[in-house]
């Protein structure tokens, strides 16, 4: 029976059990009904309906009945599943299989090297490479028997296939893993398209950023929408066409991060589109904002090797939140369940597909229901794809795509043997099929006397012979032959006995040969089951308590986000920055997020109090020029990229924001590059330890940009410039002609409705009517000069001039037009258009008259801005107080927001810092940060935070440590890489795990 | 004669109004003409004592006396009540003199050469005495730099210069006092821009150990070289490290992570070398073994970030006095070239803010790197004997608060403390009539 069995699969195998009706013959027809019965079995329909000794029978590649009284027809080849499990094969909806191999990503935008200024791609599409929506996976899609059979094994029957590859990337199509035949394999074409934040193989330079992304996917919306009203100038444009047509279908955002999660949802939301989204293991760390996208999302059990940590000195470079994340990777799942999130899981993203199971098995034993496990195998991934009538369950009329496993798929030593997609059968473990564990008695029989032994059987065939010694046998099985070998006695100079034989029912016999060359012939004979001895092994790991969740998720994140408090600071110098001065033994209270009361003896119940004796309080840092908490930084590819936006793509867990705090920084303004002559807006931001990007922002504030004149911007260390300009001249014009098609655009705007939206101009226009402030890195006389002019010729003025080291020169021209300075203290010489640089260039400005700031541009310097700020008494002999403002009221000034920060005065925001000292002198260290009433630095609980983050490390060392000694998958020591957007515009040491990124700012 | 000296001072101020902007009017001054005496000042020796109410007298070019009863016969008498005197500043590396303009002007930077080994290229005879940058680091209170090249694996050698000469011949304070090496970092590197990471290609660790092992071999096949006078083939290289051999050079190790400081210490084991590490910034994690190799570390980049996102955020700050506590004998640095180390007194003050205390951060800027660069016979501290490399704050010179050097001497000679930045602040006062 069971010969025959195999042969009629193999038969069935070779010719679909679906024919199809317009592709000719070659030979005479073979037509099969494929009609099997599956019965005995344990069928589970779906995750919420288990059968058992139930028949599943199908035909012509669809299920007909499924059920506990499925009456078996007489044609139909029946497989009986005694003991054996059926489910519902999954559902991979993130994979590129059969649509060709990815193209190597082109890598970034090169500051040095030419630039490609338009696509290369050949035909009528869009002007950006990256944005390709007429790309159909369907189109490409060939079956890959060798990526079908890796699906297979995994229980998959059917996958979304996508090329993976650029910013829009195009449709996909949903796919099954039979690969007979392409035609029958293709459920349905154009099921969803496909975004995401990275241009792939584009060679072009635009976009060079993470915000350049976003503008370009921003700006492609817009267009394609102008692209519906025909416009004549447009011609035929295929990309903008293909874009309309799949706006209907599911959307998919590969985001990947959990920042780029909410990035991805809010680019959707201003669009009216609510994508599903591919996000990455790191979810959990912010379950509550993936909450708020509302979105459902593909899910990878991607979940990071332990590390190789052996070696302390590698081990030292680990951070704490890669350690924590290896741990808490496998819980990424389970939180999205606790939180109700609709997810799907796809194998995408691993590195090997032979670990997909053992990772869902391991995230069940990490918070995840089994039954959540399957419906998001199953159920989630084909209803989104539209295609759960088709498959995602055991149900009459859906195709015959089904798993059949040893055990119930999710336990620890389940195996699938078979895989079923469309009705063909595709083996994925079929020795598995039998299951020979148990007790047998052999009896040997030489010569007529009988010899009778114990011999125990165990699943993985390992077995034992049990006379008067315990002897290990080696048994193999193939189909129904047998063969067994054993020792003849203990220990050395054991020689072999061989046996060899056939299955036979649940018995085996043969003959057999001893040592001795004597012959035998043996029986094995059924006597039961194996008792088994419980597995636990396994299953420990999610009892020992795992790593906290802190906000932000890195060293020195606190597991819960600081509150406002009510704080009453006593008897402190306070330095206010108002008229009154620096006042002696005054108290102030900090009540509701501002500055309630300034005087003498004041008292509030329930307030923190703070003992200022012998400290002095000011108002918060305000640095006005700074590139942390942010992903990119720089979007140069153009000289005009006023479309980007640095809110785009903060990073709330840039530690600096923690580092800066602890120098009684409260804001920062951090500044896009200057790459190019237009940059793009600026964000404020509070530094607000844990805030997600969202509320970072300093609400309510005027919005900025930066611009750029000078040598970075005609990139002048570059040997293989091409792209204008390349000269201070050129740079002029590149200004007069951005407000020149502005100012056109504006009137455009108002006169013709169909005139193209243009996320560029937008915010020039925004400027043209003193909506967007300019803050403009500049260096020499000349350019200061004519970046006024261009104010005065377009009408407004430029707010800040920003580095400035020449501003001295032209102070009267710069007070006249009514800018702001913001400079360093003492930095000269990096280049030639610092030669003329002295430190006392801040003196000389605000001796003129003009309001001025004193920057850091450089994360470290941040911390000792106060610092800074005191060369300027130094250098020049500027008052303390008026000093400090510099660092403090002035950038708050420059920045329009003095009427909330900058100064101590009662309703102002409640950002200030305790000093030990003197604020500008060297000796003095912030006590406390405080901004908006909430302490976000408080130098004795920083002591504290570093011992827990050491014990932290210590702990997960060990845990690390025990798991390679387990044997578990270890992966080198990988450096955690802090990545420090910069400029080049100074030297920074070569620190040993920090990359400067030169941005050219 | 204190009258005359002020009456110079005012023609020289005078000078500046007429001829701004042209620091060529800053001349280098002719040796010490007669006795100096320093009175009523707090003196800061250097080695950790503080002397208050003190004189300090030097002729010649030479220290002759510190202290309460110092002989003031024949002398010019600087007052110095309520200021602050300390010993000249000492940066103890630099590219001053050899990199100008750093970035976009290739022409104006000699301080790197080409190639894996140039044992016996020297940096004393590419040092620019008119480098715009020297006269703002003397106004600040430096008076010796140790300039150092920078390469690839051997750099070449070293020298200390003082700096108000016309030339480099004049500025040698003690010529190729050291060879340098840089260690190649055994953490593996990672390319690529923020958003588009990717892993650098290669084992470094494997391709630094190569490397390591040709420094091994360069020196194995000198000393051997070095035992014959007579080559048929002359090699420079070779002779350029003879001091290294018979003790006259030490060799300075760029080295940060722990095994590049190990790697280093086994080097000079080796070789019998006597040895200074550059960088040390993970020194505190062997200091054990520093303090048992006498092995001193420039610490060249205080004002740095933490290694690591989980380190002390502080963790840079605090190094120089957790080194103290440890034994270790260090010197401070500031390794921004773009403030060009005129800030070097400010970093040895976030030391002393973080621990070290206020003399022991000086000594990290003066005594200290004296010793480490072998001159702390002649110079790094205020005694006697030793040349008078001399300068004078209104107040505490580590912090910006009282940091204002109005005089200096270096070997006795008074020198100028104008430089271009302070003309240019003539030059636009007088424009805007400010004062």
């Amino acid at each position: 029976m069971k010969r025959i069995y195999v042969w009629a699969l193999l038969m069935c195998t070779a010719v679909s059990a679906i024919a199809q009706e317009s592709f000719p013959i070659n030979g005479i027809r073979d037509i099969r009904t494929g009609l099997y019965a599956f019965t005995n079995a344990t069928i589970i329909q779906n995750e919420k309906t288990k059968l058992e000794k139930a028949t599943l029978l199908i035909k012509q590649g669809k299920i007909i009945a499924v059920g506990t009284s499925v009456a078996i027809p007489k044609d139909a080849v029946v497989v009986d599943c005694a003991g054996k499990f059926i489910y519902p094969s999954f559902v991979d909806p993130f994979t590129d299989y059969g649509a060709g191999q990815a193209k190597r990503p082109a890598g970034g935008f090169n500051y040095g090297g030419p630039g490609q200024f338009l696509s290369n791609k050949p035909g009528a599409y869009n002007w950006n490479q990256a944005i390709k929506p007429e790309v159909n996976a369907s189109d490409l899609f060939n079956a890959d028997e060798a990526a079908a059979k890796n699906f297979r094994a995994n229980g998959f029957g059917v996958v979304f296939t996508h090329v993976k590859d650029g910013i829009a990337r195009g449709t996909g199509a949903v796919v099954t893993l039979a690969t007979e035949n392409n035609n029958q394999a293709i459920l349905k074409t154009k099921a969803a398209a496909v975004y995401s934040f990275e241009k792939g193989s584009s060679t072009q330079s635009y976009p060079s950023s993470l915000m350049g992304s976003i503008a370009l996917l921003r700006q492609t919306y817009i267009d394609a929408k102008w692209y519906q009203t025909k416009p004549a100038g447009e011609g035929v444009n295929l990309s903008l066409e293909a874009w309309n047509n799949s706006q209907n279908i599911p959307q998919i955002f590969a985001a990947d991060d959990k920042w780029s999660t909410v990035r991805a949802d809010r680019l959707g939301d201003e669009f009216g589109v609510q994508y599903v989204i591919k996000g990455g293991d790191n979810g959990y760390q912010r379950i509550e904002e993936i909450l708020k996208t509302k979105a459902s999302y593909i899910l990878n059990v991607d979940f990071p090797e332990a590390m190789d940590v052996e070696d302390p000195n590698d081990a030292r470079f680990v951070s704490l939140a890669d350690m924590k994340h290896w741990e808490l990777a496998p819980t990424n799942l389970g939180a999205f369940e606790k939180a109700n999130v609709l997810f799907s899981i796809s194998s995408t993203d691993l590195k090997d597909s032979k670990i997909f199971l053992a990772n869902i098995k391991k995230a069940i034993r990490y918070g995840l229901s089994e039954s959540k496990a399957l419906e998001a195998l199953t159920k989630n991934p084909a209803t989104m794809l539209g295609v759960y009538d088709q498959v995602g369950s055991l149900e009459t009329g859906k195709l015959a795509n089904f798993i059949i496993t040893t055990e119930p798929v999710f336990s620890n030593n389940a195996k699938i043997i078979e895989n079923w997609v469309q009705g063909n059968k595709y083996e994925v473990a079929a020795s598995e099929w039998n299951n020979y564990a148990g007790k047998y008695k052999l009896t040997l029989n030489v010569g007529g006397t009988n010899a009778d032994y114990n011999l125990e059987v165990k699943k993985d065939l390992s077995a034992s012979i049990i006379g008067t010694d315990t002897l290990t046998a080696k048994i193999t099985i193939n189909e129904s032959l047998v063969k067994i070998t054993f020792p003849n006695k203990k220990g050395k100079g054991a020689e072999q006995l061989r046996l060899g034989g056939a299955i036979v029912g649940a018995n085996w016999s043969g003959i057999g040969t001893d040592p001795a060359g004597n012959k035998n012939t043996w029986t094995a004979t059924f006597v039961g089951p194996m008792t088994t001895t419980a597995d636990t092994k396994k299953n420990t790991d999610t009892l020992k308590p795992l790593a906290k969740i802190t906000y932000p998720f890195v060293g020195f994140g606190n597991e819960k986000i600081p509150s406002q408090e009510t704080i009453l600071i006593k008897n402190a110098t306070v330095w206010t920055n108002e008229k009154e001065g620096v006042l002696n033994n005054t108290d102030v209270l900090l009540k509701n997020g501002k500055i309630a009361k300034l005087g003498k003896d004041i008292s509030e119940a329930g307030a923190r109090v703070i003992d200022g004796t012998g400290k002095h309080l000011s108002a918060g840092i305000i640095d006005e020029h700074s590139h942390i908490a942010a992903l990119s930084i720089n979007e140069g590819a153009q000289s005009v990229t006023s479309e980007v936006r640095i809110a785009d793509n903060l990073n709330p867990e840039d530690i600096n924001i923690y580092r800066q705090l602890s120098g009684g920084v409260t804001s920062s303004h951090i500044l896009h590059g200057s790459a190019n002559t237009v940059g793009g807006q600026t964000q404020l931001i509070k530094l607000r330890w844990g805030a997600n990007d969202q509320d970072l922002k300093f609400a309510g504030a005027d919005g900025f940009i930066k611009f750029a004149l000078g040598e970075n911007v005609k990139r002048t260390t570059s040997t293989s410039n091409n792209r204008f300009p390349d000269t201070r001249m050129g740079v002029e014009e590149v200004l007069n002609d951005a407000f020149d098609r502005a100012v056109d655009y504006q009137k455009a705007m108002k006169e013709n409705p169909n005139t193209r939206r243009d996320l560029e101009l937008d915010a020039l226009v925004e400027i043209l009517n003193k909506k967007r402030f300019i803050t403009c890195h500049s260096y020499v006389q000349p350019e200061i000069t004519y970046m006024m002019r261009i104010g005065d010729k377009y009408g407004f003025t430029v707010n800040t001039f920003t580095h400035i080291l020449e501003g001295y020169k032209v102070a009267d021209k710069m007070k006249k037009h009514g800018s702001t300075a913001s400079t360093f203290s003492d930095w000269f010489m990096y280049k030639t258009e610092v030669q003329d640089a002295t430190g006392y260039n801040a003196a000389i400005m605000q001796k003129v008259g003009l309001n001025v700031c004193i920057n850091s541009d450089d994360a470290e310097m941040a911390r000792r801005l106060n610092q800074e700020a005191a060369k300027t008494v130094k250098y020049g002999g500027v008052s303390e107080q008026e000093a400090f403002k510099m660092v403090t009221l002035n950038p708050a000034k420059a920045l329009h927001v003095s009427d909330k920060v900058g100064s101590i005065k009662t309703g102002k925001d409640a950002d200030v810092v305790l000093w030990s000292d003197n604020p500008l002198s060297i000796y003095a260290k912030s006590l406390y940060t405080i901004v908006d009433g909430t302490i976000y630095f408080d130098r004795e609980k920083d002591a504290a935070m570093h011992k827990e983050v050491a014990a932290e490390r210590t702990r997960l060392t060990q845990k690390m440590l025990g798991e390679k000694k387990a044997g578990g998958a270890t992966r080198p020591a990988t450096p955690s890489y802090q990545v420090l957007l910069t400029c080049g515009d100074h030297d920074h040491a070569d620190e040993m795990v920090t990359i400067y990124e030169t941005q050219k700012d | 004669m204190q009258k005359k000296y002020t009456t110079l001072l005012i023609v020289s101020l005078a000078l500046l109004q007429l001829k701004a902007s042209a620091q060529e009017t800053v001349y280098p001054v002719g040796p010490q003409a007669g006795p100096i005496v320093i009175t009523h000042a707090t003196v800061h020796v250097g080695n950790g004592t503080v002397l208050t109410d003190a004189s300090v007298s030097f002729d010649k070019g030479k220290i002759t006396g510190v202290g309460a009863s110092v002989s003031t016969t024949g002398a010019t008498i600087i007052d110095a009540t309520g200021k602050q005197v300390y010993p000249g500043l000492i940066v103890p590396l630099s590219s001053l003199g050899l990199r100008e303009i750093n970035s976009g002007v290739r022409g104006s930077n000699d301080f790197q050469e080409i190639g894996e080994n140039n044992a016996s290229i020297r940096t004393i005879v590419s040092y620019n005495t008119d480098s715009k940058v020297i006269n703002v680091l003397r106004a600040n209170g430096v008076l010796l730099a140790h300039v150092a090249p920078m390469g690839e694996l051997i750099e070449g050698s070293s020298s200390v210069v003082q700096l108000d000469a016309w030339n480099y011949e004049d500025a040698a304070y003690k010529a190729d006092n050291g060879i340098f090496i840089n260690m190649p970092t055994l953490i593996p590197r990672r390319g690529g821009r923020g958003g588009f990471m990717r892993q650098a290609a290669g084992d470094p660790v494997k391709e630094a150990m190569i490397k390591i092992e040709t420094i091994k071999t360069f020196f194995t096949e000198a000393r051997a070289y070095l035992q014959e006078k007579n080559h048929a083939d002359n090699n420079l290289k070779f002779e350029a490290v003879r001091g290294l051999f018979n003790g006259k050079q030490k060799l300075y190790v760029r080295a940060n992570e722990v095994k590049q400081m190990l790697l280093a210490i086994d080097l000079g084991k080796t070789f019998g070398f006597n040895m200074v590490i550059v960088g040390a910034a993970e020194s505190l994690q062997i200091a054990a073994l520093l303090v048992e190799n006498n092995i001193p570390v420039i610490l060249d980049n205080e004002h740095a970030l933490p290694t690591t996102e989980d380190d002390d955020i502080d963790q840079m700050y605090k190094l120089p006095a957790e080194l103290k506590k440890a034994g270790v004998l260090f010197a401070i640095n500031d390794a921004n070239d773009q403030s060009k180390q005129r800030n070097i007194s400010f970093n040895a003050g976030t030391a002393a803010a973080y621990g070290l205390g206020k003399e022991e951060a000086l000594t990290a800027i003066t005594l200290n790197t004296a010793k480490i660069l072998g001159i702390d016979d002649i110079t790094g501290s205020i005694e006697t004997g030793k040349d008078a490399n001399i300068i004078i704050s209104e107040g505490d010179i580590l912090d910006m608060r009282g940091n204002q050097v109005t005089k200096a001497f270096i070997q006795g000679r008074d020198i100028s403390l104008d430089n271009k930045q302070k003309q240019l602040y003539e030059r636009y006062k007088h424009k805007y009539k400010i004062n």
